[in-house]
């Protein structure tokens, strides 16, 4: 049996926020969230997106920092910074491909999610994947999730040219083997690029389900 | 004479609701707890296992209870935050009373229950027993539910009790007993995962159920089809095969013209009906006309859904049911819920591993309140308050005359129109806050203020007990033991955490006192809750809710026992109707045809847009706690209203502008939410908040003819964009019923 991991089901969130309202009662950040709820698009859809620390095996936030506050302990957790070293620049806040560490102000320290290492360092599952109703964040071996669980957990991600493998899998479909994200068209000061088709969103409105033949659902 | 005492914003600024936005001493005093207390949550129906925190007798945190079956340590996020009530500065720590023009002074516990029980002798006295009425909840536990009902009937012999259920499980438990013989899930939730089928009807289960949510996505990793009936599309409704956004009370549509395709492609287990039910041939002769072009006509949804629907229901080898207040909280609620259960009867699946149906529980004691005799026509054990034989069997436990056990009174809404018109002159409340709750406020208002003697048992001051005379400091779940039956039927135990505060009191102990001064002491003798609890086992003996054989000891062992358990060495009943037998006397199930009749207020010219009612996961019910704890109010402020861009773009709305929603009754200024995930003839407006953003403003007070529930899920109202409000309540915080 391998070790316990964290899996991430965004088929499966239903935005109830268990998750940030857990995270926020940690006595190591008391009061705040390290994790990060997204709401996609509320006024085409309910989808939202949780988003812990990726847990990158060679972490970014850590690469970039100039004050060299950022750790990682021997089994591959990122650290939030160290207080006597962070310098607030918010360089990690910036680098980070998934948006995960906050500057916060009022302590002047970046804080990040740490894998609830005061709880997975002595077995325990992170509060957030405890608690999860939908069970979008898991905490199990991969064995489990190969055995309970449709898709793929993935873990390789491109972002243009940078290859970035984490700690933490994410499930996608059987067919996706990595996640590539072109950041040409993002970053590109020319014309802006047109919108993107908006098919997806649509399917998600119901003057639309009420009026057709049915194109929603998987 | 129970006009409020003081102006709002003054019993807001003493009372609250004040949002407590930190544990108790702040986050940084909280340091390692002494004990944790495996329990359960206060709040719904599913009744997750939780470990309450205590650091010097003072509740301070949770921790994750994951060895509990039901939920593995799976919480919303109102159960995450439910320990901030404990020491929050709204409790009320004295007796009160009110003071015309000043609000409440403070009062001696002796005093204020000297005055409640003198109150009810003379109303009695003056008007008749049945002038004076109890009203009470279903997150009260078993055991309060059992005594409450026992106060009504044996102390204050009125016949008039009932529950804050009658907004909830009435007409699901209607349905069931009708066609079942039964009022309770007919599966536990580990039959969900089996099933090849699943068909989620008017139940938002993201928000209302979450931790069902897990027991769905499993199900669908096993290869399961969902289907969701909602006018919107709610977070389950996103990934699931099949989303019928069905009209407001177009339910009946769907089911009969899938019945109806059922027939036609062969997919009926006519064994099954001939050896295990009565009244087919009627069902299959009224589905006739309900094709899915008629089906489709009627609930406002292209036929080829429901066809679709049923392809996936009809062959499907095993299959569950889940239905809520969706299609129960109408005027035909229990009609509704009768044409659901026919496609499971139909398929002959149930009583089987993976085969079943669940109407989904709302209040956290829903099941159990409902069987302990709290209810206006019941006695214990889900017993008939008008049944010769059953009312023998309960006089014999109370030890009273059968004949002085009142017969059938008013349900929770004929009830406060009695109030209303003057038949009903006195009122004592607990677990119960109509004045955000029920449909029509104003005409509850008015019949609140036209009470001559009003006691409120609560531990913070609801928008209801604004209005009592007297109110009596009671106690929260985590300060007093006792059980509750969970949405499965699975009655569990919820520790005591630490003691009331010094000035509260456990419910009980008010109730018991309550009964001596009114002359009925020694049937209220009770040293604690496990002695109420050893009775409710004597009176339910025998009883369709049978908890006989059910102890505290077996229920911390097996981690909950599910009813009926008729004797100590029975191992409770997880399945009902295994071997296709059913709860009526001949065996059979009860097959209920069904035709669809339209809602008391359709949309016409003048109101021309269909509103319907429901939560939000931050808040529980009517807010009374919720929107106290300051976690939860932020995730979700103020009320809502959700409507299609279509609509908004008729009425040049956009999102975060102020509408005026407007019914016959009353009107909210809320703000719009403008979302494609609702139907476009449809807005929707959660009912968790008070005065004039409570959208029970709105709501009709048109009651199912069974069941007595409100129609909260349609009436008609008009929109139009306002300007932000102004007012004095307007200012109020969000909690207390302002915007922000």
């Amino acid at each position: 049996m391998s070790e316990l991991a964290f899996f991430i089901d965004h088929s499966r969130c239903i935005g109830c926020r268990s998750c940030v309202q857990a995270c926020e009662e940690c006595d190591t950040h008391k009061g705040v969230s390290m994790i990060h709820l997204e709401t996609v698009e509320r006024a085409d859809s309910v989808q939202t997106a949780p988003q812990v620390c990726m847990h990158c095996v060679e972490p970014i936030c850590a690469r970039v920092c100039p004050a060299d506050a950022i750790k990682q302990t021997p089994d591959g957790v990122t650290q939030s910074s160290l207080k006597p070293r962070c310098i607030g620049c918010s360089n990690c806040v910036l680098a980070c491909p998934f948006g995960v560490p906050k500057y916060q102000a009022a302590i002047d320290q970046m804080m990040k999610c740490d894998y609830c290492y005061d709880r997975t360092s002595v077995g325990k599952r992170p509060m957030c994947a405890t608690v999860c109703p939908s069970q979008a964040l898991a905490f199990t071996t991969i064995e489990e999730i190969g055995r309970t669980r449709r898709g793929r957990p993935i873990r390789r991600w491109v972002f243009g040219d940078e290859v970035v493998e984490t700690k933490v899998y994410v499930m996608v479909p059987e067919a996706v083997e990595e996640v590539r994200l072109d950041l040409v068209a993002l970053s590109s000061k020319a014309e802006p690029a047109p919108a993107p088709p908006r098919a997806p969103h649509e399917r998600f409105d119901v003057a639309a389900l009420l009026e057709e033949e049915p194109v929603h659902g998987r | 004479m129970a006009k409020l005492p003081a102006p709002v914003p003054a019993l807001v600024e003493r009372f609250g609701p004040h949002a407590q936005r930190t544990p108790p001493g702040g986050w940084s005093a909280r340091g390692a707890p002494d004990r944790l207390v495996k329990t359960h949550c206060c709040f719904c129906g599913q009744q997750c296992g939780i470990e309450l925190a205590v650091k010097d007798e003072r509740v301070v945190g949770f921790e994750p209870w994951e060895d509990f079956p039901f939920n593995q340590g799976k919480l919303c996020p109102k159960g995450v935050k439910r320990y901030m009530q404990d020491q929050h500065p709204d409790r009320l720590l004295s007796p009160l009373e009110r003071v015309e023009g000043q609000g409440f002074r403070e009062l001696g516990w002796d005093a204020a229950l000297a005055r409640t029980a003198g109150e009810i002798q003379r109303i009695q006295g003056k008007y008749g027993r049945d002038a004076f009425a109890v009203l009470t909840g279903a997150s009260l536990t078993n055991e309060k539910a059992y005594l409450m009902g026992k106060f009504a009937r044996v102390a204050v012999r009125t016949a008039n009790i009932d529950y804050n259920g009658r907004l909830c499980m009435v007409s699901a438990g209607a349905a069931s007993k009708k066609v079942f013989g039964v009022d309770r899930a007919a599966n536990p939730w580990s039959d969900i995962p089996k099933a090849e089928a699943i068909l989620v009807a008017g139940a938002n289960v993201a928000e209302c159920a979450p931790i069902t949510t897990d027991y769905l996505w499993q199900a669908r990793e096993n290869g399961a089809k969902l289907i969701v009936l909602d006018p919107r599309l709610t977070p389950i409704a996103r990934t699931v095969d099949l989303f019928i956004p069905v009209r407001p009370g177009g339910d009946i549509g769907v089911f009969n013209a899938m019945l109806h395709v059922m027939i036609e492609r062969g997919w009926i287990d006519r064994r099954f009906l001939a050896e295990h039910t009565t009244g087919w041939e009627e069902v299959e002769r009224t589905v006739r006309r309900y094709t899915p072009e008629e089906g489709g006509r009627i609930a406002g949804v292209p036929p080829s859904l429901i066809v679709k629907a049923a392809e996936i229901w009809g062959p499907a080898r095993t299959s569950f049911l889940l239905h809520a207040r969706g299609i129960e909280h109408h005027s035909k609620g229990v009609e509704n819920c009768l044409a659901a259960l026919n496609l499971v009867l139909a398929t002959g699946r149930i009583g089987r591993e993976g085969c079943g149906y669940a109407m989904i529980t709302g209040q956290g004691n829903g099941q159990g309140a409902r069987e302990q005799g709290q209810k206006c026509d019941q006695l214990p054990g889900a017993r008939d308050v008008e049944n010769p034989e059953h009312r023998r069997h309960v006089a014999g436990v109370w030890g009273v005359p059968e004949e002085s056990i009142p017969h059938k009174g008013l349900s929770a809404v004929p009830l406060l129109e009695a109030i209303h018109d003057g038949r009903i002159k006195g009122l004592l409340l607990i677990c119960f806050n109509p004045m955000v709750s029920l449909p029509d406020q104003r005409f509850i208002g008015e019949a609140l203020e036209k009470l001559e003697h009003f006691t409120a048992i609560d531990f913070f001051l609801s928008e209801t007990a604004r209005y009592a005379d007297v109110v009596l400091p009671g106690s929260l779940m985590e300060e007093d033991e006792g059980t509750t039956t969970n949405v499965e039927g699975r009655v569990i135990h919820h520790q005591r955490a630490v003691r009331p505060p010094a000035g509260a009191r456990e419910d009980w102990r008010i109730i018991c006192d309550l009964a001596a001064r009114l002359g009925a002491g020694d049937k209220f003798a009770y040293d604690s809750p496990r002695a109420i609890f050893e009775e409710l086992r004597a009176a339910s003996r025998g009883g369709v809710a049978d908890y006989s054989g059910i102890t505290w000891e077996k229920i911390d062992r097996l981690k909950g026992v599910f009813w009926p358990c008729p004797a100590p060495d029975h191992p409770g009943t997880p399945r009902l109707y295994e071997g296709g037998r059913f709860g009526h006397p001949d065996g059979r199930a009860h097959l209920q045809p069904v035709e669809w009749r339209p809602a008391a207020e359709e949309p016409d010219e003048e109101y021309p847009i269909v509103l319907t009612t429901g939560r939000v996961v931050s808040q529980y019910l009517s807010g009374t706690q919720t929107r106290r704890i300051g976690g939860l109010v932020d995730q979700y402020p103020q009320p809502q209203c959700e409507l299609h861009p279509r609509l908004a773009a008729k009425l040049g709305v956009a999102s975060g502008d102020y509408v005026k929603v407007e019914s016959r009754r009353g009107a909210v200024v809320v703000r719009a939410l403008v979302t494609t995930t609702i139907r476009p003839d449809t807005v929707f407006v959660p009912y968790h908040w008070p005065l004039t953003r409570a959208a029970n403003n709105l709501t009709v007070r048109a009651i199912d003819p069974v069941s007595n529930i409100p129609e909260f899920k349609i009436c008609a109202v008009r929109l139009a964009k306002a300007a932000p409000p102004a007012d004095e309540l307007s200012r109020l915080a969000p909690e207390a019923g302002g915007v922000r």
